[in-house]
């Protein structure tokens, strides 16, 4: 299995679990997390800065080095296309011309469902700039096959809510996108424990986003390790191959000859 | 003097700073940062060259922890 890396934009990684590193209770305990989760690709955001802050306060570049890591900066809190490009662009100058990132634009704050007609708009723009785009979507094929052939590196179906922990709902769609779009299809968002990662991997996908699943965990490191573990017994799976379903008979695991008293 | 908005607040300045100098007023020296003014980057390069004028609007960010 060592050689069977998650590729994207060129560039192989060894772990097919992506981590996001909000919502943990200090950088201590996020990068035990990140540590636990064995990923190599770890989404940050990008604020304002606090005016008048301590200047000697401990970022969160200080715990998780750029240089251990491949940081995925995204576009949270973005509503539209506009503000996504714009901070993007940011994060671009603030990272030494980082190029990989992650779009994603929101509809509205209470569901934060993705507003794919912005999200499209965005990706074109940015692709055209020369970023590396792993997108974040809803779970429509359609718009998941536009989104590949604008040139997004990546594209990423929620798999429920972002932040809710439902798991997968509609395995059916993440299936249609996988048939159709060729780049990697990474699920993020609304994976809540170890099985929904398994189900998104053996279903197929190159790999899993999520950041509440771990943070938002009793034990956020623990959690972190199922998670690894979940991501890699679901690919080994969805590479073994399944044994065919069969519905209305049983068959013996036994051998069927040599019983006693027959 | 001038007056420009920071993060959406307002400031003045008896006269422009440069980037630069506006950087060392906020104690970001050596802090990893970007900076837009007026919806453009200012490229790190340009930090010393830069001076801001009256209305001028700046994003600075940082990279923080984010799903």
């Amino acid at each position: 299995m060592s050689n069977d890396t998650l590729t994207i934009a060129g560039k192989a990684y060894s772990s097919r679990l992506l981590v996001g590193t909000g919502k943990y209770k200090d950088f201590a305990q996020t990068r035990a997390a990140i540590n636990a989760s064995g990923a190599d690709i770890v989404t940050v955001a990008i604020r304002r800065t606090n005016i008048g802050q301590n200047s000697g306060e401990a970022s969160l570049l200080d715990f998780l080095p750029p240089s251990e890591f491949t940081y995925l900066p995204n576009t949270a809190g973005c509503y539209s296309a506009d503000d996504a490009v714009r901070t993007l662009r940011l994060a671009r100058e603030l990272l030494d011309d980082h190029r990989l990132v992650k779009l994603e634009v929101l509809g509205d704050p209470q569901s934060l469902y993705p507003n794919v007609v912005e999200t499209l708009a965005a990706a074109k723009t940015l692709v055209k700039e020369g970023f590396e785009v792993m997108v974040y979507t809803s779970d429509d094929p359609i718009i998941a096959q536009q989104l590949e052939d604008i040139g997004c590196a990546a594209i990423m179906p929620l798999a429920s809510l972002i932040g809710s922990g439902m798991g997968i709902l509609n395995p059916w769609n993440l299936q249609l996108i996988l048939e159709r779009v060729k780049v990697p299809v990474i699920v993020d968002a609304g994976v809540g424990t170890a099985s929904d990662a398994a189900i998104a991997m053996e279903l197929g996908c190159q790999g899993v986003l999520m950041n509440t699943a771990i943070a938002a965990a009793q034990d956020p490191v623990l959690m972190a390790s199922a998670m690894k573990k979940a991501v890699e017994a679901g690919r080994e799976a969805y590479l073994a191959g399944r044994m065919p379903r069969k519905f209305y008979s049983a068959t013996p695991s036994s051998p069927t000859s040599g019983m006693i008293g027959r | 003097m001038i007056s420009v908005s920071i993060n959406g607040a307002p400031q003045t300045f008896d006269a422009a700073p440069s980037v630069s100098e506006l950087i060392q007023q906020m104690q970001l020296t050596g802090k990893r940062i970007a900076i837009e003014r007026n919806g453009e980057i200012v490229p790190r390069s340009l930090f010393a060259e830069q001076r801001l004028a009256d209305g001028d609007k700046l994003e600075i960010v940082v990279a923080v922890g984010g799903g």
